[in-house]
């Protein structure tokens, strides 16, 4: 009775209305490209920055070389070394954060209409002349070392390892990004400078903008920025071949709880049926209390704090992965329920409610997404990124809605893959060995 | 009794920043049952967040019932009179909203973000749980799972975590925040139902909530939904005052060692007892807070200047100092030493910076700097009112006032150098502190 209710509610109500987020296509007079959302309401600008590529490029035997690089780019250029940058930004009030994925270098900046030429100057200026002196490669290099070490000894990062070298075999997404200790020891002034010059360059920059700022102003700041960089950086690799071996394999290490991974062969994010993957993701464990996994690992049996799934498109390789952690005399039962939901819904599909209420949030949360003017910026380069079109925001909800019961189920037949699903634990988990 | 002001207006104390007059308009107001409101507007994007915050966090918690606050917020997502256990939660996300919870030592806190068109739904739920939640056993078992691996999670599975708890431990000896926000396991182990509701029926009453609203709603129509919804619960006339055992001054130096296997990279950690901000009385903690920006606060502190470009014995330092809290918290330093270094150098090495920084005073290009920051935060900031509201949130249920959030800014760009060195030396004393080693104990084997 009360569940009807609920779902009368959910019913009459109307899909939210949501601002129109109005997104200008801005071509600067050197020719780059770059999406604007204008708001000048508060008198800022979010300036998204991604070049395509992230510690992928590294070349062989430099492992950790685009890691490093991208944690030494704020540390001075032009004339201001280490200290003098580092003031200075702090002067302006601007923060430029640079980040590297196994994909993508991305720089995120924010900054005060006020002194923008001035912030703008000294982005050229770090990108165009970087100083990578030895005494901050040194500084920095050792606190990359103090992090490999301390992953070595962290179950999360342990697991992750260990999973990707399963995975991957031998494309660079089998190996952490950033690096080993003996590689990055190993790492000199000249491969920071390889690795910046393979990373940053015209043929891969994408662009977003959000805030205070005209598509002329934007133009401007597009060529003061990047006109003068490379046409071209080192070569993306090819694609990744997957290799899931299915099974179990226990790392033993001595924590109290047990932290798994689970994964299994992913989809493509152009894939035709990426919509049909993204709601078959959500209802088993996408995030919410209400999905398979939370609800019979935690809400029913209490086996762990938190249990998720997630769909994993990287540039060059796709996986279906997911987590749960328990402790060790409860880990094995743990992966037992998530082998039971995956096999369940292979077999058994996916509700008529479950669909539409997955439908009702995945649509009423999209909105909810473009919620200040970094978190717009971000989405804009992204789309960027995955090829999408500027239209892909008015049509992504339709996009979901249009997946019917039969088509779900039908893919999730198909794609998972219950005997498939490997596992890697990591702990010192009861009542579970090595399968391989 | 509501009241409006424009936020920039209010807060901008540098004309040079140019700041346009703010479209964010803070209103706060009380219902006649005590519950206070505060809601802040931004008619950017048609989203709302909706939040209930109860002045009871960890630290109000019965002695050996420590994770009781926390172990209540889980249970909160479970049934109540008219909804079933889970609904709030997928009622939340079938209109496509998200919700969650906090717990700290002075709050509790539950919350939506959702469609703007959604928020009487979300009232309606939130005022529903605050007075009918309607356990069974079988929520008691299987919740104190949860929050026994949320504990594994968090805590057991991380030595620097069980470092701080041993750190606060030794911090505190006769206040409640000694004893972390999720429980000792072994008072956890023994949670039941009659400590989780008599722990509700205690606090959770308008008496002792603050609603904070914020993002594209109207105040006059938040008054008006508030009033339906949580105006019709009586307030609750034996809510306790807040009271709390306080801490002696300290008067001998605390150390602790932490070894675990686990251990890769050890780091020093000292704390010292510190007055918080008061109530009209925030001057002392708007001079420890910058003590903290320039001693630990980024790339140009001072600490960092010293131990990681000038004498290379750090590999990172920071410090940081707990503002918003109800009674003494701590201020904090951190110093991770280089390769080569010991935790006995890496001590010395902080130590003298100390007595460097307070004999030295206070840069004033480097003082000019961290407030210009500061002044450009309140334009930074208005691109989300959401943490506006969180900030609200705390600092009411933290024993503040609105005039409180709204004179800080003021009060942080009149802070002196003077003044920043006097707290340091009223604040850094050897025999008001606690020093941790975290460290690999060879000797266990893994």
């Amino acid at each position: 009775m009360k569940r009807l209710f609920a779902c009368v509610i959910a019913l009459i109500i109307a899909l939210p209305a949501w601002a129109e987020v109005k997104i200008k296509e801005v071509t600067s007079p050197g020719g780059q490209n770059a999406w604007l959302v204008e708001d000048h309401s508060i008198p800022f600008t979010a300036l998204e920055i991604w070049f395509q590529g992230g510690t992928s490029l590294d070349a062989p035997g430099k492992r950790g070389a685009t890691y490093l690089m991208t944690g030494l780019i704020e540390e001075g250029a032009g004339d201001l070394d280490a200290r003098a940058y580092a003031r200075r930004l702090e002067e302006l009030a601007a923060s430029f954060d640079f980040d590297v994925t196994d994909d993508t270098l991305s720089i995120s900046t924010r900054f005060l209409t006020e002194n923008r030429d001035q912030v703008i100057e000294l982005l050229r200026t770090t990108l165009h002349a970087p100083r990578f002196d030895q005494d901050a490669i040194d500084r920095v290099r050792a606190q990359v070392i103090s992090g490999l070490k301390s992953d070595e000894t962290d179950p999360n990062s342990i697991a992750g390892a260990s999973l990707s070298a399963a995975v991957y075999g031998e494309h660079p997404y089998a190996t952490e990004g950033k690096g080993t200790i003996e590689s990055v020891s190993a790492l000199t002034r000249d491969d920071i400078v390889a690795a910046f010059d393979g990373t940053v360059a015209r043929d891969r920059v994408f662009v977003g903008a959000v805030g205070d700022i005209t598509p002329e102003e934007l133009g401007a700041v597009l060529d003061t920025l990047l006109a003068d960089l490379p046409e071209t950086g080192a070569p993306i690799p090819d694609k990744a071949k997957i290799s899931i071996p299915g099974g179990v394999e226990v790392v033993d290490f001595d924590t109290p709880q047990s932290v798994a991974l689970f994964v299994q062969q992913g989809i493509d994010r152009d894939d035709p049926n990426f919509f049909a993957a993204y709601i078959l993701n959500h209802i088993i464990g996408g995030g919410g209390f209400e999905s398979r996994l939370m609800q019979e690992v935690r809400e029913k049996r209490g086996l762990t704090y938190g249990v998720y799934s997630y769909l994993l498109p990287k540039d060059l390789a796709s996986i279906y992965m997911g987590s749960v952690a328990s402790a060790n005399d409860k880990i094995a039962e743990a992966v037992s329920v998530v082998r039971e939901v995956w096999a369940d819904v292979a077999a058994n599909g996916v509700t008529a409610r479950e669909l539409e209420d997955a439908k009702t949030y995945l649509t009423g949360a999209y909105p909810l997404r473009f919620d200040g003017n970094g978190r717009i910026a971000n989405i804009l380069v992204g789309m960027q990124v995955q090829g999408l079109p500027i239209e892909y925001i008015a049509t992504r909800n339709d996009q979901v809605n249009a997946v019917t019961l039969e088509e779900i189920n039908a893919f999730a037949a198909d794609f998972l893959d219950p005997e498939g699903l490997s596992f890697t634990v990591v702990g010192k988990p009861v009542g579970l060995d090595s399968t391989n | 009794m509501a009241r409006a002001l424009a936020l920039a207006a209010a807060l901008f104390a540098a004309p040079h920043l140019g700041a346009a007059e703010g479209q964010e308009t803070v209103t706060t107001f009380t219902l006649e049952n005590g519950m206070d409101v505060v809601v802040i507007e931004d008619h950017r994007a048609p989203v709302v967040q909706h939040m209930v915050w109860y002045r009871a966090g960890s630290a109000d918690e019965p002695v050996g019932s420590s994770g009781v606050a926390h172990f209540l917020e889980h249970l909160l997502f479970k049934a109540t009179d008219t909804l079933e256990a889970g609904e709030l939660s997928a009622t939340v996300a079938a209109n496509g909203g998200q919700d969650n919870a906090f717990t700290s030592y002075d709050y509790t806190a539950y919350f939506q973000r959702v469609a703007a068109d959604r928020l009487e739904l979300m009232m309606r739920m939130e005022a529903d749980r605050m007075r009918n939640i309607r356990l069974t056993e079988r929520d008691i078992v299987t919740e104190r799972d949860v929050i026994l691996e949320e504990r594994n999670q968090r805590t057991e599975n991380n030595p620097r975590s069980l470092f701080g708890e041993q750190m606060d431990a030794a911090q505190f000896l006769n206040h409640r925040y000694g004893v972390p926000v999720i429980g000792w396991r072994h008072e956890m182990e023994t949670l039941d139902m009659d400590d989780a509701l008599s722990f509700y029926r205690t606090y959770y009453t308008p008496n002792n909530a603050i609603l904070v609203v914020t993002g594209d709603v109207e105040p006059e129509a938040v008054r008006e939904l508030a009033e339906t919804y949580y105006g019709v619960i009586p307030a609750n006339p034996d809510l306790p005052e807040r009271f709390r055992t306080q801490e002696p001054p300290q008067t001998a130096a605390r150390r602790l060692t932490f070894k675990d296997a686990r251990v890769a990279q050890p780091y020093v950690h000292r704390s010292y007892l510190a007055p918080e901000r008061d109530s009209g009385k925030q001057e002392t903690a708007a001079a420890l807070f910058l003590l903290a920006k320039l001693l630990g606060g980024g790339n140009t502190s001072y600490l960092n200047e010293k131990l990681q470009f000038d004498s290379q014995t750090a590999i990172y330092t920071g410090a940081f100092y707990g503002a918003m809290s109800l009674d003494d918290t701590t201020f904090d330093l951190i110093v991770v030493p280089a390769q080569g270094v010991s935790l006995q150098e890496a001590e010395d090495a902080m130590d003298k910076t100390l007595a460097d920084f307070i004999a030295e005073g206070v840069d004033q290009a480097d003082l000019d700097r961290i407030k210009m920051q500061l002044r450009a935060a309140l334009i930074y900031e208005r691109d989300n009112v959401d943490g506006i509201g969180n900030r609200y949130g705390a600092a009411l249920a933290s024993g503040l006032t609105v005039e409180d959030v709204q004179a800080w800014p003021e009060i942080l760009q009149a802070v002196t150098g003077e003044e920043i060195v006097a707290a340091a030396r009223q604040v850094l004393k050897p025999e008001a502190s606690v020093t941790g080693w975290l460290m690999n104990d060879a000797e266990v084997t893994q």
